[in-house]
Formats: structure tokens, sequence, C-alpha cells
């Protein structure tokens, strides 16, 4: 197995499925001659050429919409959001056109397209720039909203995505492109909808993806290092849909939740989270579930202030011990 | 009212050159070289002519089904626009797209969809074309390269250049022709799509049916310029042309050009047709905006008036045949409208299909 970065196996994925269909196409502000805001299409339009690795102009909305356009007749856009940030700016393509035309065509036209691009606070880029957007986008009845955690993740859930027959809402993250991890020499594609135990545990579940999954994933080292406590981290892998059975099966056996968000704890996916335990897991619950989300306010510019707002180690460190009540 | 905004005289609509600049000029010349003029025959104007009384006598069925409060949610009546979907859609082939906006009955009948489905999907039926989950402003026939029927103003444009960008990717032979009212020109999703439909030389055509009012608003009160063929020409690379849309004649010639201009690869069109609705925006517009007389000019300029008055000249129809084809017309409305009225709605475990095309876990069903 290769050991390759999470911008690799976007890489990978997307060339992949190239090499598959002819009419799978990436479309995005500097995706082309850039070579890719983050460098996730390096060397692609070298490969495949102007017509398939194609630049857009600042202009989300209009590529947005051309993407679904070209979906309804069967290709299969790719649309690069250089962050999701942006995609709010194209809100009525991605949530009225492209997963409400199957439903309201009686059938007839579905959109499979892919948008996808960074989502969640970065590097000090303050409120406008740093939306976490999978609550906003898991709302929508007919979207698929998913968010990898690994390099496996990303390179077996984009080529599912790029194959799937809905419009597909594909979160990365600028803090996750520079991860290294083991991915399979052969193809592999990961199915929607089956969450994946990222660690093994008996004493809390921890629901957690993306960026807040790494961060879950070391707390969860730290209270087993200091207090042999043994946390399951949970990662839905995708949010919409979201793999419920296994999230009741984990609950079941710790009897204790946690979940973690880098976006807002109101109306949040820790929300609606925490709502399905409560109705699926009651009597096998020793305490409510307890949310670790960004605080309820625009992700500040100053390096502290951001620190104390988005979720880090300690805070779900923390929030792990209230859950099981842990006082040491 | 614009005095200005009224109905042409009757003239090919090419000859008239009040354009300026090298791209408009360069339109006018280089389209009536791509489709050097072809009359229509006898039974394609007859057949023009039954359209369009179809269309209207289906949209007088709508009115008075509204009032029975059979048809719900909002219903934009196409009444005094007929040659502009007609004409148009008379110049395309099968494999062309359509593609247009809420006001959208006149399209489907013109590109040929059965009316039964149309009354069912108004009435919320199951046997309506989008199974009734669209409703008036939702027909679509994806067989008939009928795609929608959008509500949202100038939402659908963007995809209009999607379908261009799938043709031209695929080398097919295909031109997409994208319909939208006066008030959707002012939203930014037109001039993002119209930017990119410029820059890629997309084989759109942009058909704006300028009826003079975006919703009670009118034109002059939503748009610094109003002269809507120059909005796109400097700006992105567009040419653009003035329609008369109650002549559809005229609008089949033009479009007929603009067909072939875009097959050749020379890029993107804009069709400014000037028109008239009759009825309100929609059922529930009292019209406090306009006189009954305003109304009443455009009417005196008919376009179905306009083509019966053609086909008399020619000696193609007299009082008997128009008669009888109106008794036609009205019997396949009443049995549509029948057929459709009589029709199961669908059953509630409808809502859960077509939410996804893949399936979907049984367990998130809520």
């Amino acid at each position: 197995m290769a050991v390759i970065q999470f911008r690799e196996a976007l890489n990978q994925a997307m060339c992949e499925e190239f090499d598959r269909n002819p009419d799978v196409f990436l479309m995005g502000e500097e995706v082309a001659e850039y070579d890719g805001a983050y460098k996730v299409s390096q060397g692609m339009l070298a490969k495949y050429g102007p017509m398939r690795v194609v630049d857009t102009p600042i202009s989300e909305c209009g590529f947005a919409g051309l993407g679904i356009g070209a979906a309804m007749v069967g290709m299969r856009p790719i649309i690069e959001f250089m962050t999701f940030s942006f995609s709010l700016v194209a809100f009525d393509q991605v949530v009225n056109n492209a997963p409400k035309m199957l439903n309201m065509s009686g059938g007839q036209i579905n959109v499979p397209i892919v948008f996808r691009g960074i989502s969640g606070p970065g590097q000090q880029l303050a409120a406008t720039h740093s939306w976490s957007v999978e609550a906003l986008y898991a709302h929508v009845p007919g979207l698929k909203v998913v968010v990898p955690t690994t390099p496996y993740d990303a390179k077996g859930l984009l080529k599912t995505a790029i194959r799937d027959d809905d419009p597909v809402i594909f979160l990365e993250n600028e803090a996750l492109y520079g991860n290294k991890g083991e991915v399979p020499d052969e193809e592999y594609l990961i199915p929607f909808g089956q969450a994946d135990i990222k660690r093994e545990g008996t004493d809390c579940t921890v629901i957690a993806w993306g960026q807040g999954c790494l961060a879950a994933l070391a707390a969860a080292e730290e209270l087993h290092k200091d207090h042999g406590i043994n946390v399951e981290v949970i990662d839905p892998r995708t949010l919409r849909p979201l793999d419920l059975p296994a999230i009741i099966k984990s609950v079941k056996k710790t009897g204790y939740c946690v979940t973690v968000e880098t976006g807002y704890p109101t109306c949040g996916i820790g929300a609606e989270l925490a709502a399905l335990v409560h109705e699926h897991c009651f009597e096998d619950l020793d305490n409510h579930v307890i949310r670790v989300a960004s605080l309820d306010v625009p992700i500040p510019y100053s390096k502290p202030l951001l620190h104390h707002v988005v979720p880090n180690a300690t805070r779900v460190a923390d929030a792990i011990k209230k859950a099981i009540y842990f006082n040491g | 009212m614009d005095p200005t905004h009224k109905p042409a005289a009757r003239e090919p609509a090419v000859a008239k050159q009040t354009a300026s600049g090298p791209i408009r000029m360069n339109f006018v010349t280089t389209i009536v070289e791509h489709a050097p003029k072809v009359e229509p025959s006898p039974s394609q104007l007859l057949d023009w002519y039954r359209q369009m009384s179809l269309i209207r006598q289906f949209e007088v069925k709508c009115a008075q089904s509204y009032q029975q409060q059979k048809v719900g949610g909002f219903c934009h009546l196409y009444v005094g626009q007929e040659a502009v979907a007609v004409g148009t859609i008379a110049a395309t082939r099968p494999q062309d797209y359509i593609i247009t906006a809420y006001r959208d009955h006149g399209h489907a009948i013109a590109r040929g969809m059965e009316i039964a489905p149309l009354f069912a999907e108004l009435y919320g039926k199951a046997t309506g074309c989008s199974h009734g989950k669209g409703g008036s402003m939702h027909f679509f026939d994806k067989s008939k390269n009928f795609l929608g029927g959008h509500a949202i103003v100038g939402g659908h444009i963007p995809l209009a250049v999607g379908l261009g960008w799938a043709a031209k990717y695929r080398k097919e032979d295909r031109v997409v022709l994208c319909y939208f009212g006066d008030g959707a020109i002012n939203q930014g999703s037109f001039h993002e799509a119209l930017n990119l439909a410029g820059l890629h030389k997309l084989p759109c055509i942009f058909l704006v049916e300028n009826n003079g009012y975006g919703m009670g608003t009118h034109i002059h009160r939503a748009s610094a310029v109003t002269d809507l063929k120059l909005r796109t020409g400097d700006a992105y690379g567009i040419p653009g042309k003035e329609v008369d849309g109650m002549d559809c004649l005229a609008m089949y010639h033009m479009t007929r050009d603009a067909v072939e201009y875009c097959r050749a690869g020379n890029g993107s069109l804009f069709l400014e047709v000037k028109t008239y609705r009759y009825r309100g925006h929609s059922m529930s517009d009292p019209q406090k905006y306009r006189s009954k007389e305003e109304v009443g000019r455009f009417q005196e300029h008919d376009p179905i008036g306009r083509l019966e008055k053609l086909l008399r000249a020619k000696s193609i129809i007299d009082d008997a045949k128009v008669n009888a084809l109106n008794e036609e017309i009205h019997q396949e409305v009443e049995k549509a409208h029948a057929l459709a009225d009589g029709a199961p709605f669908p059953p509630a475990d409808d809502v859960w299909r077509d939410v996804y095309a893949n399936p979907y876990p049984p367990y998130l069903k809520r």
C-alpha cells in the first residue's frame, strides 16, 4: 500500500474516474492553469486538456449552474468551489436546481454532479471565509453530504461520489490536505451511508468527521494514555445518508455519546445526532448527549480568539470526561 | 406604458439594422448568410395556427379550472405570447434543447407535449407530466428535450449554458433555446450565464420574452437600460437582435437564422422578443399597474388574429375551416381536462419517490 497525501488521494480519484468515463470533467476557479488553488488538481490540465479541466471566471452561480445543466443531460461534472464559503454565492443553484430536479421532473431528470472543495475554519480567514457548511447542505432533501477524514476515505468516497446519480456535496478541509495515509494500490470504492469506526472503545462514543474527527482521535489518545479511558470514535463519513444503525450500535455498547463538529451548535449536525441518539438509545444512555461545536459566534480572525472558538482536542476531552462523569 | 413598446409593422425581421457597433453589425449579416429565408408551406402555417389556438384554449381552460380551485399555487398564463413559443420551436429540431421559466405552458405545448398530462400536472394528479410534484411552473418532458419549467427567476439560465456546454463537449449537433422574461434580465444569474456562454462560444440562444412587466413592475422602473438587445453584445460578446413577438412568422425566420448561426459554431445569440401578455402576471394579479386600454391596444395586434388574416389571404382557411378547427380544439381540450380531472391523486407514499436516483436507506424515511 502506498502512503500518500489527502490531496493526492483526491487527485487519484478524479484521474481514475476521468480515465473510466469521458463524461467526467472538472470545472472551477484556478483548477487548470494554476494547477488548483490547493493543488488538488495538479497535473490534470496537462493530462486531460482544457475541455476536461476548465478554469472559470469568479462566477460561482454561473459555473455551478453550468455544471447542473450539463449533468441534466448525463454528463458527470465535478465542480470545485475554491472554498464552500463561496458556494453560498451559488446557493440557489446548489439547493434548488441540483437536488430538486429529479423530484420536480417526476423522476425524468437526475443530476449526477459533485460539488467539492474545502469547508471549515482555516488559517485565520475570518467569519465569511470560515463556513462549515455541512449543516446547511445536509438540511436539503435530494443532496448527499460527504466528509472524508483520511486519504483512504477521501479517495474511495470521491470515486463513489463521481459515480453517484445524485448531487453530492463533498467537503474537504485545508488542514487535512497535507495529511498522509495508506491507500490501496488496487481500485476501491467506499459506499455512502457506511460509518467507519476510527478507534474502537467501550467507555464513550464520539461521533466526529473531518477536522473534528482528528480532534476526537487526539482526545481519545490522550484520555487513554492519561486515564485509561477507552473512547470509541465513529466517523459517519457521509452525513446524508447517515449510517444510523452503526451509531445506535456503538452508543448501545458504550452508554455515552459526544458529538464533535466545527460548525455551529444551533441547529447543527450535533443537534440532529443528539436527537437521533436520544430517540433510538434513550434507555441505553447513562447521560444525555454532549455536543462540542464552534462557539455560536462569527469565526474570528485573531489567532487566540479563533482557537477559543473552534473545537480542539482539549475541548473534546473535557466533553468526554463530563459525559462519563469522570472527575480525574 | 412605454410608447415604443408596441408591435412593429410586419417586415422581415432581419432587414432593420438599428444596432450599432461591429459585433451587432456582424450578427445581422452573418445570420442572414447562414439561413436563406425559406417560406413555410401552407400546411406548416396551418399547423402553427392550430398550435397557437390550442395554447390559447388550453390557457382559457386553465383560468377556469383555477377559479374552480382545481389548480393550486401560482399559475402564469401565456395568452398573448403564443406566437413566440410556436414560431421559435417550429424552427428547432427535435434534438435541440428547450428550457424555459415558469410561464411554461405554451412552450410545452409547442414542443408537442400531450395536453392531458399537462392538465393532470396542474391538478396535482399522479398522471401529471411531473407526477404532481411540480405543478404549473414545472412541466418537463425529457423525451422531447423539453427540460423544464423553472420557477426561480433567472435561475435556469446557467442551466442552459450547461446544456450548451454538454453539446459542445460531446460535439453534438444541438443548440439550446432558453426562454426567460424581462424580469430575469436583472438577476445576477443571467449575467453570469451569458458571460460563460460568450466566453466559451456555446450554441445557446437566449430569448427574452419582453412583455413589458416583471410581475407588476414596468421595465422602465426596473432596468437602467431598457433596450435589452444592447445589454449583451458589448458586455459578453453575444450579439442581440429585436424581434416582433406578436408575429409568428418573424419569430420563425429569426429563430431559424439563429439556430443556423449557433450550429455553425459562431457562439451564442440574444433575441429580444417584444411581446405582451393579456392576462395578469399570475392568476392572482389584479393588474392595477396597467389600463384596459393598454391591453386592448395589444389585442388589436393579436398574434393568432394576424396569422389567421394571413391564412385567409392565402386562401388556406375560410370561416368554415376556422370554426371547425376551433371546435376540434375545444373538444380536445375538454377531453384532456376531463381525463385529468378524473385521474387519481398520487398515493401518500409517492412523496418518497424520486427524492434520490440511487437507493436511499429506508431507516431515514422520516
